[in-house]
């Protein structure tokens, strides 16, 4: 209604212009008159657009934003994927899967819940059947000074893509180190506090308490905090066409009886043997991101080159063999593992990416106890490269195939391949950087 | 440690010192605007560039840092800015540039939208819900996003009242001349038969009468394929355009293939100030669109 005030306005102010310029003859008296006609004609038309969307009420006017992201992969291996990176056999092993196979698709549902806080959840739904919650967690909306504050399950804030949902990943799956050292993403249940500083440079820095119910923790019940993180990122504009961020983050939790199964003795008992580990774990990580588009376009042509770095320092009691003799001693490890990835879109819809991953399993300090028993130098070190592209018709969709040189494994060295579709219905929220 | 805690304070400081209002803007054409009306009581950040697609922006760290001092934040809204503002918002950790709040600023919340759809169905392609956001190419959508920016200057900085009283009726005035005159200059276009590269021109096109007889993308936002270009060369034989417009931020090379085939001009609209060399502020915007307009008719 009162846009159409505008125009009304506007309209004479036009013509109060039009008449002082124009009024010399008939001819343009007859042009005055027809532009009326067309002006008054372009208000109704516009009067009707305008009313056009119509807000729903009752139950639905507060429905929420639901999205649905669908998820699937073909995969040509010529290992058993069951197989754990050497030296990684205390790890989690995230398998990728042979033939076609349906991936988790993700269930996500957003709103704001009152003016203070906004509530997110995603739940997964396993192809396999069933339900998990992967994020369900309530975040401040109106702190102010920079603070907010996250409560519920979340993906932690540590590194950089820890944060990133599967659908935004550049490669159908996670770079090694995430794999082994996070169990593919670390989720948390707990609290995250966040400041941002009021300067010119993004400078971040935050802090989270949780459960510690995932790798490298372990749950447990217990009063208190299981796990803790910190982290800092910092990041900044070059001109209009680059663009950074880079971060540390530290975290620190325990492990209780985390019981790993088939690892590889120094016996060589067939199929390995079941181990238990009880101590600290503390983890140091490094990331950064840069990139780049000429006229800081992005829709058109980009590049993205990240990498991350983590070192774990864990030490504590292990229990060789579980199952059989049971020898319990200390048992102290670093471990590490870093990538680097390019990914470069050559031409609107189309990318390109490439990514090199590395391990270091490290040489652990294991008591005299197990000395015969557990190995503690493997002597090799996993890596492998992988190569995709990419082809987004929309943004909603994304059609991908990857090809890996995967020789995480000592003398199994893996040509594999992957087929991938990642396509999103319903809302579709903002991607983080 | 006495030492981080000095620097820090001295960051702090800094970053207060300047008493004049932060605003965010978010396309270059709502900075200028801002500018126009409040003169230096004004710090402008501009978040995107006249090169950028403005539906593909990315949530950069230096947006986020700069909506975290803001005081204002004018943008085009309508969902343009929907893929990456929310997290901006959210990350910015600032409670007074929130929407709803006096510090959120949409300029096409004061416009008449048009192409509004009746219909929401991604099988559309990339449709706005609330309409076409694209409305800075109407030079007449300025006037009440100018008066209602005023309100909005004046209730966040009420110590300036009489300087932006002062700023906007000078606009105002200088606005409605230039309206007359460029609607004159571009008589010429009326009822002219047009392609464009993407359904970005509604306003201008409502605006100076261009018809729109072929679009170069098959679908809102999604690539035009060699066969779709060719179904729509072959349909210029039923209906000639007179040449083919694209805004400057987009890839040139679709334009490029139909004009060349067609034998038409391929026109760069500025599309926002800076999108061509000489759109300097929002009065050269228009006079160079319009110039370019009429070039590609001769």
């Amino acid at each position: 209604m009162s846009s159409n005030i505008y125009w009304r306005a506007a309209i004479a102010a036009f013509l109060s212009h039009s008449l002082n310029v124009l009024a010399a003859n008939d001819a343009d008296l007859q042009a005055i008159r027809e532009q009326v006609q067309q002006l008054e004609q372009r208000i109704n038309q516009q009067s009707s657009t305008a009313s056009a969307p119509v807000a729903s009420s009752g139950e639905g006017a507060f429905n929420p934003a639901i999205s649905l992201t669908l998820d699937g992969t073909y995969g040509t291996l010529h290992q058993d994927p069951t197989i754990a990176a050497t030296g990684f056999a205390m790890n989690p092993n995230p398998v990728h899967e042979q033939g076609f196979n349906l991936g988790e698709s993700e269930l996500g549902i957003s709103a704001n819940i009152d003016p203070q806080f906004r509530g997110v959840a995603t739940l997964a739904l396993d192809p396999a059947g069933g339900i998990s919650v992967e994020n369900a967690f309530v975040q401040t909306s109106s702190l102010g000074n920079g603070f907010n504050i996250k409560f519920g399950r979340y993906f932690s804030g540590l590194g950089y893509l820890n944060e990133q949902h599967a659908h935004a990943w550049d490669f159908a799956d996670q770079p090694l180190v995430y794999g082994t050292l996070w169990d593919t993403q670390l989720t948390e249940d707990g609290m995250q506090l966040k400041w941002l500083a009021p300067t010119d440079t993004f400078i971040e820095v935050g802090g989270e308490v949780g459960r510690g119910r995932g790798f490298p923790g372990s749950d447990r019940t217990k009063n208190g905090v299981g796990s803790g993180v910190l982290f800092a990122h910092v990041g900044d504009d070059i001109g209009i066409e680059h663009s950074w961020r880079a971060g540390v983050s530290l975290y620190q939790t325990r492990a209780e009886d985390r019981v790993s199964e088939g690892v590889p003795d120094l016996p060589g008992t067939p199929g390995g043997v079941s181990n238990s580990f009880s101590g600290d774990s503390r983890t140091a990580g490094l990331d950064f991101v840069w990139k780049y588009s000429p006229n800081g376009n992005t829709a058109n042509r980009y590049v993205k080159v990240q990498g991350e770095y983590f070192r774990r320092k864990e030490n504590g009691q292990l229990t060789y063999d579980t199952a059989g003799v049971s020898t319990t001693d200390s048992y102290d490890v670093t471990q590490s593992g870093w990538y680097l990835q390019g990914v470069y879109q050559f031409m609107p819809h189309w990318r390109s990416g490439l990514r090199y991953d590395q391990l270091d399993p490290g040489t652990a300090s294991v008591g005299t106890a197990n000395i015969a028993n557990v190995i503690s130098n493997y002597g090799y070190t996993p890596k492998r490269t992988t190569l995709m592209v990419d082809y987004s018709p929309s943004e909603f969709s994304r059609l991908r195939l990857q090809l890996a040189q995967d020789k995480s494994r000592q003398d199994m060295a893996d040509n594999q391949l992957f087929v991938q579709y990642i396509m999103s219905l319903g809302a579709h929220g903002a991607h983080s950087y | 440690m006495k030492k981080i805690f000095f620097i820090f304070s001295l960051i702090l400081i800094g970053s207060n010192a300047h008493a004049a209002l932060n605003v965010f803007a978010c396309e270059p054409e709502w900075a200028a605007l801002t500018q126009q009306l409040a003169g230096d009581k004004a710090s402008i950040y501009t978040a995107t560039g006249p090169l950028q697609d403005p539906h593909q922006v990315q949530a950069r760290p230096s947006l986020i840092a700069k909506a975290r001092n803001a005081q204002l934040l004018v943008c085009t809204g309508a969902e343009l800015e929907i893929g990456w503002m929310p997290l901006v918002l959210r990350e910015s950790g600032n409670s007074s540039i929130q929407p709803g709040s006096p510090g959120h600023f949409e300029a096409a919340k004061f416009v008449s939208m048009l192409e509004v759809p009746t219909r929401l169905d991604r099988a559309e392609g990339d449709v706005h819900a609330a309409g076409n956001p694209h409305i800075q190419t109407d030079a007449r959508n300025f006037l009440p996003v100018a008066e209602a920016l005023n309100k909005r200057l004046i209730q966040l900085d009420p110590a300036n009242t009489s300087y932006y009283q002062q700023q906007y009726a000078a606009f105002d005035k200088q606005w409605r001349a230039s309206i007359t005159k460029w609607e004159k200059q571009a008589a010429p276009l009326k009822n002219i038969p047009v392609i464009v590269q993407h359904r970005g021109f509604p306003y201008l096109n409502n605006w100076l009468g261009l018809k729109v007889v072929a679009e170069l993308e098959p679908k809102p936002g999604m690539e035009p394929s060699a066969a779709y270009l060719g179904s729509v060369l072959s349909g210029l034989q039923q209906h000639p355009a007179r040449m083919v417009l694209r805004a400057a931020y987009q890839d040139g090379r679709p334009s490029e293939w139909i004009s060349e085939r067609a034998h038409i001009p391929a026109v760069i609209v500025p599309f926002s100030v800076g999108g061509t060399p000489q759109s300097t502020d929002l009065f050269a915007m228009f006079e160079d669109t319009i110039q370019r307009l009429l070039a590609g008719l001769k």
